[in-house]
């Protein structure tokens, strides 16, 4: 299962947070800062894969931004950088050629696909296609109602 | 009349011509929109997300940012007062930003139910977001979000359903989970697949929470795995995962799915391409990983079901197309499924050769996937992986700090008697370079491997002195005593051998200044080098070979001056801590009776006078205790300062600091003796040197327990028939406080020759800790299959905490349960008995553990249980660093 997950850009800014597990703010601010410092540190030729704490951190980055996701123990590490390319792979189809911009200002779209792929830190959904249509589904309910309300 | 009544056209004018008429408008959607009209305004336009995003990324400074963001938050905070604000989803969302700037913005949450609340699409979906970034586990927050979801969960809108189980399923705290339990067993037989695999993953949440909640969702689950849709079979699998290792009844009642399982992962090997589930080649990469690890729980232990699994794992591991990293993601599974089940040994060559190719692979993610999983399998085919050590050790060197890591472990594994010498040769080097945080548990591991396969004494002590001189203060306490231990039975060469070598030791680290960094190197040495000093000055003891394994020979045989100027140089350093320099005190008091000429005696007599007036009470006490054995009892010094006898080793009950080893054979402490002094000095944490004269019955305890060796040493020294004059000294030597006298010299000798047969009963200091008790802290810490560990703190006096692990099991009988605990470096951790070691269920093994923090840094545990259930070992590891900040305070 998926402990939490975290985009951020090469500058070490979060731009995006998921957690799957209750901690305090407190914890989650500290964890936050210190995996960032962690994978920032590591170099490019290095893997994946990080132990970190009890946890096992997959990274990947991709462009300017760094998809990192905390997983336990016994989950498949390798499968994890599946999951994280599929992620980029829908971002990328909803946005059009996503890129970190369109992730900072549209960050609650950003989730709201996160939310249609994974749930309670286990992947719910292994067709792009079904992802794509609940979230354009969504978007047209949102946008019948009340357009500009949100932005 | 002004003005033009327009109401009476209105009523006038058939419904098609009247434009501004709408059926579908009823009297509340018109309220609602008038409503908004009005709210529009009345209220000015708040700035856009998007304008508000631009205008924090324009902030050139933090200074610049904050308050940007300090303004926004305050004008936020002020339309929360209006009831019925149309932009609170603006408001919200625009504080969803600022929170993930790090700013706080929990006075958003009532807000986010609010929003929740609303008859509207937008506002749900961004007032869900809200509550899973900022609801903590508070209670009255929750109950209220409980009552927002039990609605929604009814909704006919099947994306509303959707928002609801996925915010269920993200923050589900175990009363939600009870709460709403059987209206996600609901929906799990909805027809709808959108929100049958959203409430199959919510049910599993819901068990990993409250594994009690499981036997209702039982019936619901099965039907999952004849759907068709990929979403309900991959939630639908690993739903039936998370049962299976929840209880052994609902493992073998899901049996039986086996051949589906297989069924669909046939389906998915041999169907042709689908576009829907392609990846580079593959078909549903991510639902046959889930198959596969549900395939080996299922076979674990029962030759029936690994038979019917075995066709389809041969499949899948020969027609895996493994050019790309989503292949390799399904070998690997496939791997651990053979390894794991009971499988033909023909799969498990076919599996240890896919290691092979991994290991040899130019990607690093699959060389590391390849070396954890080899350390997985090193117990089931040892022979297969000895193989690929030169690989393996050669991973050492890699420059990434993970491979570093499952190359250490592995090679570990790997050592046994034929390749220790090799293996160490390497490990050794490894250990000297190695990152400081690999330096506590590789030494150790290096110890450990030293004293089950070490081919020769010689070779032992040579690893160890070894060890002592690169590890430094990484180095785990036991290891000086277990050293001294293993010098103290060796044979009389070699006592001197090991004496030469660790003066050679000692000496460059005092010349080069690094005696700091070696303190357990300096003690060791200094223990030797005290007791067999003889051997080392004396000319007879040339005739010991003193070439290394690269054939040199640097040892330079020290006059008796040299040896003690080292030890002034080094007893006189400011650096180095007061236990080591106990060590060095005593070792130059027994030179005394080892060196011959008198202006060794006199220089001696002199360093160990200025220890009088030392400023650390210990080394004060000592230095005048010492100098009285050169003037009043002179005549006692040669008999009190006689060599030690043989120690001998023992396995200690309980193991108490720093890094944990699973190897049963490790000695903690050199003697029997020692553990009955150090329950006494466990049970003494509030023990300062002023407190002992209250407590006769604890005389001879000290504050740490290196001393208490020398103090040991001191007394073994005596002969022990209990004759008074030497054992006036003798307590005077001992211990600090108590008036020299006959009768508590018999007791001291009483209490400290017959160890303790009982475990320790309750401390007196327990009394004290309960008064000063805060409020009790206390979290479930594991939790699996049933057996749950729970782990509480309370606050003793002076910065320490007694914690307080209790385990319980619901179903099983555990056997064997162990116990371990690691706290960082400058954390002391002491360790009581255990309640016991059998756990039958609604019993419960209690273990005590006390913390001593100083420094008061942040307390974190690292605990490791294992235990046997039906005869199947379980190893479970957990790190908790959430206790309170003010435990030590």
């Amino acid at each position: 299962m998926m402990q939490f997950m975290l985009l951020f850009s090469r500058q070490g800014k979060l731009r995006l947070q998921k957690w799957y597990v209750a901690h305090p703010d407190k914890l989650k601010k500290k964890i936050t800062r210190e995996l960032i410092t962690t994978v920032l540190a590591r170099k490019p030729k290095m893997c994946s894969f990080l132990e970190w704490k009890d946890v096992k951190v997959v990274y990947k980055r991709y462009a300017s931004l760094y998809f990192c996701c905390a997983m336990e123990q016994e989950d498949n590490e390798l499968l994890t950088l599946e999951l994280i390319h599929r992620y980029v792979e829908l971002l990328d189809k909803y946005f059009g050629s996503v890129c970190e911009l369109d992730i900072i200002f549209n960050f609650e779209k950003a989730y709201f696909i996160l939310d249609e792929l994974v749930l309670g830190g286990e992947l719910q959904e292994t067709s792009k296609k079904n992802v794509l249509k609940a979230i354009a589904a969504q978007d047209l309910l949102q946008e019948d109602l009340n357009d500009g309300l949100l932005h | 009349m002004a003005y033009p009544m327009y109401e009476v056209d209105w009523s006038v004018l058939p419904p098609e011509q009247n434009r501004r008429f709408n059926p579908a408008f009823n009297i509340a959607t018109i309220k609602q929109v008038v409503n908004e009209a009005i709210e529009r305004v009345r209220m000015p336009t708040p700035t856009r997300l998007r304008d508000l995003i631009r205008q924090i990324r324009a902030a050139r400074t933090a200074a610049e940012e904050r308050s940007v963001v300090n303004k926004e938050c305050a004008y936020i905070r002020s339309t929360f007062r209006e009831e019925d604000s149309v932009w609170r989803c603006r408001n919200i969302a625009k504080l969803l930003y600022i929170h993930m700037l790090g700013y706080p913005a929990h006075f958003g949450q009532l807000e986010c139910l609010k929003l929740i609340a609303s008859p509207r699409f937008t506002d749900k979906r961004v007032g869900y977001l809200g509550a899973m970034l900022l609801l903590d586990e508070r209670q009255d927050v929750h109950l209220l979000i409980t009552n927002c979801l039990k609605n929604d969960l009814n909704s006919n809108t099947q994306f509303v359903v959707g928002l609801a189980l996925c915010t269920l399923g993200a923050i589900a705290s175990p009363e939600m989970a009870r709460d709403l339990a059987s209206e996600v067993e609901r929906l799990i037989k909805s027809p709808n697949a959108y929100i049958k695999k959203k409430a199959a993953l919510c049910a599993f949440r819901i068990i990993r929470r409250v594994p009690d909640l499981m036997e209702m969702f039982l019936p619901a689950t099965r039907s999952l795995l004849t759907e068709k849709n990929h979403g309900v079979l991959i939630t639908g699998v690993t739903l039936i995962t998370e049962m299976c290792e929840n209880s052994p009844d609902t493992l073998n009642h899901f049996k039986k799915i086996v051949p589906n399982l297989v069924r669909i992962l046939k389906n998915l090997i041999l169907a042709g391409y689908s576009p829907e589930h392609d990846v580079s080649g593959v078909s549903d990469p991510f639902l046959q990983v889930k198959i596969l690890r549900l395939l080996r729980i299922l076979g674990k232990n029962d030759a029936e079901a690994s038979e019917a699994m075995n066709d389809i794992l041969a499949q899948v591991a020969t027609n895996t197309e493994t050019s790309k990293n989503v292949g390799n993601t399904i070998l690997y599974e496939t791997v651990l499924s053979i390894m794991d089940i009971k499988s033909e040994s023909s799969l498990r060559v076919l599996a240890v050769n896919i290691l092979g190719r991994f290991l040899l692979n130019n990607d690093k993610n699959i060389r590391y996937v390849a070396l954890n999983t080899l350390l997985r399998t090193v117990h089931v085919d040892t022979s297969a992986v000895q193989r690929h050590r030169t690989t393996i050790l050669e991973c050492l060197k890699d420059p990434d700090i993970s491979i570093r890591r499952r190359a250490m472990e592995l090679s570990f594994a790997l050592v046994n008697g034929q390749n220790i010498r090799g293996m160490m040769k390497e490990l050794l080097a490894f250990l000297e370079r190695s990152d400081a945080e690999f330096k506590a548990h590789c030494s150790s591991a290096v110890v450990l491997a030293a004293e089950r396969y070490a081919p020769s004494d010689k070779w032992h002590l040579d690893t160890l002195f070894k060890v002592l001189l690169k590890a430094g203060n990484y180095l785990r306490d036991d290891t000086v005593s277990s050293t001294i231990q293993i010098i103290s039975s060796a044979a009389t060469e070699r006592q001197a051998y090991g004496a030469m070598r660790l003066w050679t030791s000692l000496e460059q680290s005092a010349v080069s200044g690094l005696a700091t960094e070696k303190q357990p190197l300096i003690q060791v040495a200094a223990w030797t080098i005290g007791e067999y000093g003889d051997l080392l000055v004396s000319e007879a003891s040339s005739a010991i070979s003193m070439v290394d394994e690269d054939g040199v020979d640097d040892f330079v045989r020290p006059t008796e001056e040299y040896v003690i100027d080292i030890y002034q140089k080094l007893l006189w350093s400011t650096q180095l801590s007061i236990s080591t320099k106990e060590f060095l005190l005593l070792s130059l008091a027994k030179l005394s009776t080892r060196f011959t000429t008198q202006a060794s005696q006199e220089k001696i007599r002199v360093i160990i006078d200025t220890f009088g007036s030392h400023i650390h009470i210990e080394l004060q006490q000592r230095g005048v205790e010492l100098s009285q054995l050169f003037r009043q009892y002179g005549h006692l010094r040669p008999a009190l300062l006689e060599r030690m006898p043989a120690m001998e080793p023992v396995a200690a009950p309980h193991r108490d600091e720093q890094e944990l080893d699973l190897s049963d054979t490790s000695p903690d402490h050199t003697k029997p003796d020692q553990d009955a002094l150090l329950d006494l000095i466990n049970g003494s944490d509030s023990l300062t040197n002023g407190d002992v004269e209250h407590q006769p019955e604890q005389i001879a305890t000290t504050n740490n327990n290196t001393s208490s060796n020398d103090i040991l040493d001191l007394l073994s020294g005596l002969d022990l028939t209990p004759s008074v004059p030497a054992a006036a000294p003798a307590v005077l030597l001992a211990n600090n406080n108590v008036e020299p006298s006959a009768a508590p010299a018999a007791l001291l000798l009483d209490g400290l020759f017959a160890p303790p047969a009982t475990p320790q009963p309750p401390h007196p200091a327990d009394a004290n800790e309960r008064n000063a008790a805060g409020a009790e802290w206390e979290r479930a810490v594991l939790e699996r299959g049933g057996v749950r560990v729970c782990v509480s703190a309370r606050r003793a006096a002076g910065a320490a905490a007694t914690l307080t692990a209790r385990a319980t099991s619901q179903l099983h009988t555990l056997t064997d349960f162990l116990f371990q605990a690691a706290v960082p470096k400058k954390i002391q951790l002491d360790m009581m008995s255990p309640s016991g070691t059998t756990l039958s269920p609604q019993g419960e093994i209690t273990q005590v553990l006390k913390v001593t923090n100083p420094t008061k840094t942040p307390l974190r545990l690292r605990i490791r249980v294992s235990y046997n259930i039906d005869g199947t070992p379980v190893l479970e590891q957990t790190e908790i660093n959430n206790f309170p900040a003010d435990l030590f305070n």
